[in-house]
């Protein structure tokens, strides 16, 4: 009974006294500094800097690029990850490096690329723009600059959870008659689903603060093509440190509430699962299901 | 945290400097493409320095945004002088109690060595036949230009575009509005700073104008060749100022105020001024700027003072939160 709670390896305490001080340090301390400047301001003020014209614009283009990023990541990712955990091929592992290079490469540099590549005498531009798309100095651009950005976080999530459905759980679901599609969606994917939620939450996350390569790439019009993080810049040009906090809060606040929601429903869904019976059995009843 | 930074690298900065055996450091805060003016100006002053006093000083450079450069300074970073190219800026340093309230008198010409001016950068041939401010609104021109609301270089065009309109006959603020409206919708797009506007129009080959800084013209030449572009200056164009304090609160701390008033004091030296024209800027002293004419095109200019009636006027009129910029970019 005692052996409950005991652990193997000694110094809980100690951990856990260091985990919450160390969160604290950097995250909590910054983000409490922020939310105490802001409550300089009344409540009512905020609402105010935060509902203006041309603020619920940004928040617009901001949240929806990001979604737009995040979505594309978690269809596409899902693939990358896919194919480098289940197939071999050469130079396997020159691709798993590459998707690692979006987090290395300074943002604006990113931003500098893109712009380049997508004008309308770049590489790519000057193909897709007598067709009518225009990339560069566009929202598409911001959607473009975020996806690149955040492709790491949905293939470096999916990727050990793949790695862990062994390929004879594939094989149990086709002998027992599943089709392929069936072994995917009924059996594949509801294990994967929890951790491609975690990998969307983290892009989208990581989207909605970007600036540096977006503000090269979206041409920063007004009401058109302008991020949240822009209007920030903006304030703090007027030294106008309050209202630069206020939409900072604002922003902090609509993510906080996204990222708990995508984290309730990941929860809902790991424990949905974990209710479950063993993939082997799920695996097992995909294929009944059509026998 | 970013104030902490700012005084880690202060700190760094000392370190090293204390181990390079000079009498004494200086550190220079200035705006982003004064890199080369200073890099050049520094071993000047330095050498002069030592000729008359024998001693050595170090000075250390520290560039960013004019802005941002000022909130550091104001949060810290112990900057003896600084050396920026916003009037205003300095006043946010007068405002929080850092350089003196009577800062613009105490060099001559408003504190300014040098001076710059907008002029339009137009593609080879002048294809648009573009010659002043009422040719950036022909329906399809394009002009390329950073930012008007949050950076300097875009803010002076804006007012140079507002005080050309105002001066033509019957002009007043809101036809100088209604024409920098028409102006605005013929940028495609804000560059986030001027030489991401040089890089857009040049290399990447978009719009038919840039308006920027007459010395930007001379970066351009360096980069993508003489030949690629023309140099237009319009009717009537900003005088831009590159005004310089002392930072008293760090001068009297770290008893650097002589040699930190003769560093500016040197730049409207003969050497001074010529180390300014070389890098294109324009010179205060007469004789130099006679030298170096070839490159100085004369060109109709008004100061920020005269129209607008001061820097810190102008900002809060045409680039606060709700001002002119914004007005145009209410929907109705």
């Amino acid at each position: 009974m005692a052996a409950k709670t005991q652990r193997v390896l000694p110094g809980f305490g100690l951990a856990l006294g260091y985990t919450l001080v160390y969160l604290s340090l950097l995250i909590l301390l910054p983000l409490g500094g922020l939310i105490l400047k802001a409550s300089e301001l009344g409540f009512a003020q905020i609402i105010d800097i935060a509902t203006g014209e041309r603020a619920l614009a940004a928040f617009r283009v901001t949240f929806g690029a990001s979604f737009l990023a995040a979505a594309v990541n978690a269809f596409f990712g899902l693939i990358v990850a896919w194919i480098l955990v289940r197939y071999p091929f050469p130079g396997k592992r020159f691709v798993d490096a590459l998707v690692d290079l979006p987090f290395a490469l300074p943002t604006a540099v990113a931003g500098i690329t893109l712009a380049t590549l997508y004008a309308g005498n770049g590489w790519l531009g000057r193909f897709i723009e007598p067709l009518g798309v225009k990339v560069a100095y566009t929202p598409l651009g911001i959607v473009v600059a975020l996806t690149f950005i955040t492709l790491p976080f949905v293939v470096r999530t999916l990727q050990p959870v793949i790695e862990d459905i062994e390929t004879e759980i594939e094989e149990a679901a086709a002998s027992l008659g599943a089709s392929r599609w069936q072994t995917f969606a009924r059996v594949i994917f509801p294990a994967i689903f929890p951790a491609l939620l975690t990998g969307f939450a983290l892009a989208f996350a990581r989207a909605v603060g970007e600036y540096g390569s977006v503000i090269f790439v979206a041409g920063n019009l007004p009401l058109i093509s302008e991020i949240t993080p822009l209007l920030i810049i903006s304030k703090l040009e007027q030294y106008d440190v309050l209202g630069a906090t206020a939409l900072a809060v604002v922003m902090l606040a609509l993510s906080f509430i996204l990222l708990l929601a995508v984290n309730l429903l990941q929860w809902w869904t790991a424990n949905r699962h974990r209710n479950d019976e063993p993939l082997e059995v799920t695996a097992a009843k995909a294929g009944g299901a059509t026998a | 945290m970013n104030k902490i930074s700012k005084r880690l690298s202060v700190l760094l900065i000392g370190l090293v400097a204390g181990s390079a055996l000079a009498d004494v450091t200086l550190l220079n805060a200035s705006y982003d493409v004064a890199r080369d003016v200073y890099k050049d100006f520094n071993p000047l002053f330095q050498k002069h320095w030592k000729a008359k006093t024998g001693e050595t000083v170090d000075i250390k450079q520290s560039h960013g945004g004019s802005t941002k450069q000022v909130r550091a300074v104001a949060d810290g970073l112990e900057a003896d002088v600084v050396t920026m190219n916003q009037a205003n800026d300095i006043e946010f340093l007068v405002d929080k109690g850092l350089v003196a309230k009577d800062w613009a008198k105490k060099f001559p010409n408003s504190a300014s060595p040098y001076t710059s001016t907008m002029v339009f950068i137009v593609r080879k041939g002048n294809p648009k036949g573009i010659k002043d401010w009422s040719d950036l609104v022909a329906p399809g021109t394009q002009i390329i230009i950073p930012h008007p609301k949050n950076t300097g270089n875009g803010r002076n065009t804006y007012l140079s575009a507002w005080a050309w309109a105002l001066r033509q006959p019957g002009g007043n603020d809101q036809k100088a509005q209604e024409f920098l409206g028409k102006v605005l919708k013929n940028a495609p797009l804000f560059a986030a700073g001027g030489r991401d506007a040089t890089t857009t129009f040049m290399q990447r080959r978009m719009g038919d104008v840039l308006i920027t800084f007459e010395s930007e013209a001379e970066m351009i030449a360096k980069e993508f060749g003489k030949g690629e572009f023309e140099v237009v200056y319009p009717s009537l164009t900003m005088q831009t100022e590159f005004p310089v304090a002392l930072v008293e609160k760090v001068v009297d701390k770290k008893g650097t105020r002589t040699q930190a008033s003769a560093y500016l004091d040197y730049l409207w030296s003969k050497e001074g001024q010529e180390n300014a024209a070389q890098n294109y800027l324009r010179p205060r002293d007469a004789d130099i700027l006679k030298k170096y004419s070839a490159n100085f095109p004369p060109v109709r200019t008004f100061t920020v003072d005269e129209v607008f009636g001061s820097a810190s006027k102008a900002f809060a009129t045409h680039f606060k939160d709700g001002g002119s910029f914004d007005q145009i970019y209410q929907s109705k």
